[in-house]
């Protein structure tokens, strides 16, 4: 983090400091705070609509809670979450990992290098809705996936894409990887190439081989940006709502083995069911606390 | 010595094997696209029987009937641009705003609003949604563009990563060299700040673009107007179909138009936007 | 300045003649017809067939002084229906141009609307059961609220048939009569049997289950919630039994409706054997107008099948509150009981109109017959089953229990659950859907 040895000298701007942040903490309060804190307060109500007419807000302490954790399935979705997110990301990191060493590595000198940057980052344009949308088609039964594969003789007869659990997660996980592993690749590159090439230099001298040099002194100095992909990606997964969402239709199919925590969520809220939406939000909230410190600590143990 | 011989082989096969990878990589990137150009030119009869590698003539057709169609893709795509365009601007200014000031300054209560903001950056906008929600309907503004644009100027992810930079590239010395110059702290920030996180605002402002550009949830909650839709929930609307459109040619040429104009646009602008994510992102 | 001399002419026009007077009291009402709905059909109609509606562009209209918009949401995810009910909650507080006027709505959710004050009685509206005598039982008994008292008319009936590929019905059944192909799926047991004879010359019997669903659902004992109770009626369960048993030999798939995978049979190469739909699925949605498809050919038949069902339709009903009664009245009158333009409606759109005269008249009339069944005129037997369509069990639940089930009952079908877990995902997401239900 950054030095404050000269801090003394700007002292007497320090009220800027103030002026500068308020109209980040302004529109947070408004748009963020105040809305988890209603979000939270609702949760302890029971406050839907059947058809046209509003049931309550009638105060029910934690029933809410009780009711998702009885059901049980919270669970289910979280591990569907988890499950499609590492899924997607293990490959994602490695492919990136590797990307980024070569495309930064001098002795290799591979060519085309803008052109292979230029299509690997493409997918992340993509609007994942869309993607999603190309993908169902795509992956029809009778879509053009399954024409080719019965064309070229691998299968013999349609295979059902969306009637399977694995192949479902696997799709959606897929898109994930294609969309991002791109701009992951180019992220950490970048962190590769900022790494001082004496480093490597007098490491070369010392007779250490190209994987040595990956693991012994990239890796440790990716740290920081690795962390910072960890985590966006982290919050990124908990958040997985576009593609499962549009590719089985809200449904999460077959058996909800690929609906996620937030189409759950949307679900509550299409019933405008605001009671149960609400306590959903703020076990929601307690997952990803949780999540978000395992990473941190065990990132934090790996440093030493 | 045999390392060494070991390692010599290695650059000619690990360059053979990036090759490798790097193709399959780009057959995997472009294939779908492929897929969906020879298709949106295909008219329904022909797509019932199955994929053909050669495009048919029927892409002018099929995009004459998503315009005659219901779909206000169009529409859709300049509400899409609005939004995305506008939260972009905000996001990065305000996000080096706010970075600069707990970069820059000492101020009380400093430690606390980073550490806030930090711990803040966990929080998916998805868990406070329906608080969003419920104040949007109460202030009116629920079928507006608004509060899908204004809430972009607190992003506590893009703040991180403006902070991040700042520390490797902003040096204390040259705003206190600006002040000696008289400048005034509003002045220095718009033009020796800004000027300098270019870099990292380019990255910054794309990504914020994109996210925005791709969002679904929110607006698919808030948006109930076909008119000021944006374009993902356009799309999720062709996923179960009405009868009136119901022609798989239109179904294709909707998600072509939806994607090959963002990818055209992108390739104009590769160079930039690659070579600015790689210059600005975080130092190691 | 205008607006003063128009309301003078208006005030003399009321005071001088008998015949200005519902023009004038017209103008008395607002200036804006608001009409919510989620596709083209309604506007087309109007556009069409109302006598004095002039286009101004793709979402407003004229009709004499008072301009017509239109607030198309699609019905996708339900976007429809939230945003008529975002509407509808604030239209005490609306002014009355913004109030809404009119709207569309389907079977499956009409009674939502109809059983509370957000629609207007019919009777109200000036019209008299008199006038809806040529109207469907069924159509009327959809927009009925528990009181008896009816919200909403509509200028459509939806009855259905089986529509059956003839070069299969020759290739497997010899013939391809309708009378024969009735014989081999008389009931559902005979339809099952015929379903095996399919598979062994290589025919789906159906495009997906879920063709069958809304035959049987048509036809239930009970309604979907009772005392606040789910109940799955036996003849779902029946064809749950009927539909895992096709799936499983092939016969059939669990495709959804409206897929590409669904649509493929309306091809040779699709090699289905049978839809089931009414006269709007056959005249538009099975790709008639493009070449190589059986439709295209005249490749299709049309026969009873094994019950009587109906699907689709839309109804028109009338917001309370809204500033326009006279306008909406008229409206209602002149599509749902126009004799004259209802037969118009069959001519040029091929709508199975809601008028039992005009049907009856068109189905002993050659002109009619359907090029796409090869010639076949099956308004006849349309119009038999309008008349038996009983639509008693009908609850404001129905859609979100029909999707559900259908849903959670795909994942039994394709082996990815058992029985009892897909009836408990069914449950989970009806009380989802509606917090108050239990099972």
């Amino acid at each position: 983090m950054g030095k404050k040895s000269s801090n003394q000298n700007v002292v007497r701007y320090n009220r800027w400091g103030y002026i500068f942040l308020i109209p980040f903490i302004a529109v947070y309060v408004v748009f963020q705070l105040v809305p988890l804190v209603t979000t939270i307060y609702n949760s302890f109500f029971e406050n839907y609509r059947s058809g046209l007419t509003q049931v309550g807000p009638n105060f029910v302490g934690l029933a809410n809670f009780v009711k998702i954790f009885q059901q049980g399935d919270i669970l289910k979705y979280t591990g569907n979450t988890m499950i499609m997110w590492i899924l997607g990301f293990v490959p994602q990191i490695i492919v990136s990992l590797v990307l980024g060493a070569w495309f930064s590595d001098p002795s290799l000198r591979l060519k085309g290098q803008r052109f292979f940057k230029t299509v690997i980052y493409l997918p992340n344009l993509i609007m994942a809705s869309a993607f999603a949308m190309l993908f169902f088609t795509l992956f029809a039964d009778s879509g053009p996936i399954n024409s080719i594969l019965m064309n070229i003789g691998l299968i013999s007869k349609p295979y059902t894409f969306m009637s399977h659990i694995w192949s479902v997660r696997v799709l959606v996980a897929f898109m994930n990887f294609l969309m991002w592993f791109g701009n992951t690749t180019i992220l950490l590159m970048a962190g590769m190439l900022g790494i001082d090439t004496s480093l490597f230099e007098a490491a070369q001298v010392d007779g250490a081989t190209p994987t040595q040099i990956f693991f012994r002194i990239t890796l440790p100095l990716l740290r920081p940006i690795l962390i910072y992909v960890m985590i966006t990606s982290l919050i990124g997964g908990l958040q997985m709502f576009d593609v499962p969402q549009i590719l089985t239709n809200g449904s999460g199919d077959p058996v909800r083995s690929s609906m996620t925590l937030i189409m759950y969520l949307n679900k509550h809220l299409y019933s405008k069911n605001y009671g149960m939406g609400g306590a959903l939000s703020v076990i929601l909230f307690i997952i990803t606390g949780i999540l978000s410190l395992i990473v941190f600590k065990t990132t934090a143990q790996n440093k030493d | 010595m045999n390392e060494k011989k070991s390692h010599g082989m290695g650059i000619g096969a690990r360059r053979a094997l990036a090759y490798i990878v790097l193709i399959l990589l780009t057959f995997l990137c472009l294939f779908w696209f492929y897929v969906l150009f020879i298709n949106s030119t295909r008219s329904h009869a022909e797509l019932t029987k199955g994929f053909t590698p050669i495009p048919s003539t029927f892409l002018l057709t099929n995009f004459q009937n998503v315009m005659k169609g219901t779909l206000p893709i169009v529409r859709g795509m300049l509400n899409s641009l609005l939004v995305s365009v506008s939260s972009a601007a905000l996001c990065v200014y305000f996000s080096t705003m706010t970075a600069y000031a707990v970069h820059v300054y000492d101020f009380k209560g400093k430690a606390i609003i980073s550490t806030f903001i930090l711990a803040v950056m966990m929080i998916p906008t998805q868990v406070t949604v329906l608080g969003f929600l419920q104040l949007v309907r109460r202030i009116g503004l629920l079928d507006s563009p608004i509060p899908l644009i204004v809430p972009a100027i607190a992003s506590p992810v893009t703040y991180f990563y403006m902070k991040q930079y700042m520390e490797s590239a902003l040096p204390l010395s040259l705003i206190e060299a600006a002040r000696i110059d008289g400048s005034g702290e509003f002045r220095t920030f718009n033009s020796v700040v800004l000027p300098l996180m270019v870099p990292a605002i380019a990255v910054q402002a794309i990504f914020t673009f994109v996210s925005s550009w791709n969002n679904y949830f929110v607006p698919s909650l808030i948006i109930q107007t076909d008119t000021k839709k944006t374009l993902p929930i356009l799309i999720a609307q062709l996923r179960s179909a009405d009868f009136l459109k119901f022609d798989m040619g239109q179904v294709y040429v909707t998600i072509a138009f939806s994607i090959f104009p963002v990818i055209v646009v992108y390739l104009i602008l590769s160079k930039y936007i690659v070579g600015g994510v790689s210059v600005g992102a975080v130092k190691g | 300045m205008n607006k003063k001399i128009l309301s003078l002419a208006l005030a003399t026009g009321m005071a001088l003649s008998m015949g200005a007077a519902a023009f004038a009291e017209e103008a008395a009402e607002g200036k804006v017809l608001n009409i919510y709905c989620w596709n083209e059909e309604f506007k087309t109609r109007l556009t069409d067939h109302y006598p004095g509606y002039e286009v101004v562009d793709g979402t407003h209209g004229k009709i004499g002084d008072v301009d017509v918009v239109w607030n198309i949401t699609p019905s996708d995810d339900n976007a429809y229906q939230n945003n008529l009910d975002e509407t509808l909650l604030g239209q005490a507080d609306a002014a009355d141009d913004a109030k809404i006027d009119l709207f569309l709505v389907e079977a499956d959710y009409a009674l939502k609307y109809v059983d509370t004050d957000f629609t207007m009685p019919v009777a109200d509206l000036g019209i008299t059961e008199d006038e809806l005598a040529q109207q469907y039982q069924y159509t009327k008994d959809i927009m009925t609220d528990s009181n008896g008292v009816l919200k909403g008319v509509s200028w459509q009936g939806c009855p259905g048939v089986l529509i059956y590929n003839r070069e299969a019905a020759k290739e497997v059944l010899g013939s391809d009569d309708p009378d024969t192909v009735q014989e081999a799926v008389k009931d559902w047991d005979t339809f099952s049997a015929t379903a095996a004879q399919m598979a062994e010359a290589g025919y789906k019997m159906t495009a997906t289950v879920n063709d069958a669903y809304r035959v049987f659902s048509n036809n239930v004992s009970g309604q979907w919630v009772q005392d606040g109770k789910i109940v799955i009626d036996d003849n779902l369960m029946t064809w749950v039994d009927m539909s895992k048993a096709m799936v499983d030999a092939g016969q059939t798939t669990t495709a959804e409706l409206w897929s590409d995978d669904w649509s493929k049979g309306f091809y040779p190469d699709g090699k289905v054997f049978c839809y089931f739909g009414p006269a709007w699925m056959i005249n538009f949605s099975m790709a008639a107008d493009v070449e190589g498809s059986i439709a295209n050919l005249g490749g299709w038949g049309a026969t009873v099948g094994p019950q009587g069902f109906f699907w689709g339709g839309t109804w028109i009903a009338a917001a309370a509150g809204t500033d326009n009664p006279t306008l909406v009245a008229d409206i209602m009158r002149q599509l749902t009981t126009n004799e004259q333009i209802m037969t118009d409606i069959v001519k040029a759109d091929s709508d199975f109109v809601n008028n039992k005269a005009a049907m009856e008249a068109a189905a002993e009339d050659d002109s009619y017959a359907f090029a796409v069944l090869g010639g076949q005129n099956p308004l006849a037997m349309f119009c038999a089953g309008a008349e038996t369509i009983d639509l008693s069990n009908l609850s404001a639940y129905d859609q979100g229990c029909n999707e559900e089930f259908q849903a959670a009952m795909k994942n039994y079908f394709d082996g990815n659950a058992d029985l009892d877990t897909a009836l408990g995902q069914f449950y989970t997401a009806v009380e989802e859907k509606y917090p108050e239900l239990t099972h």
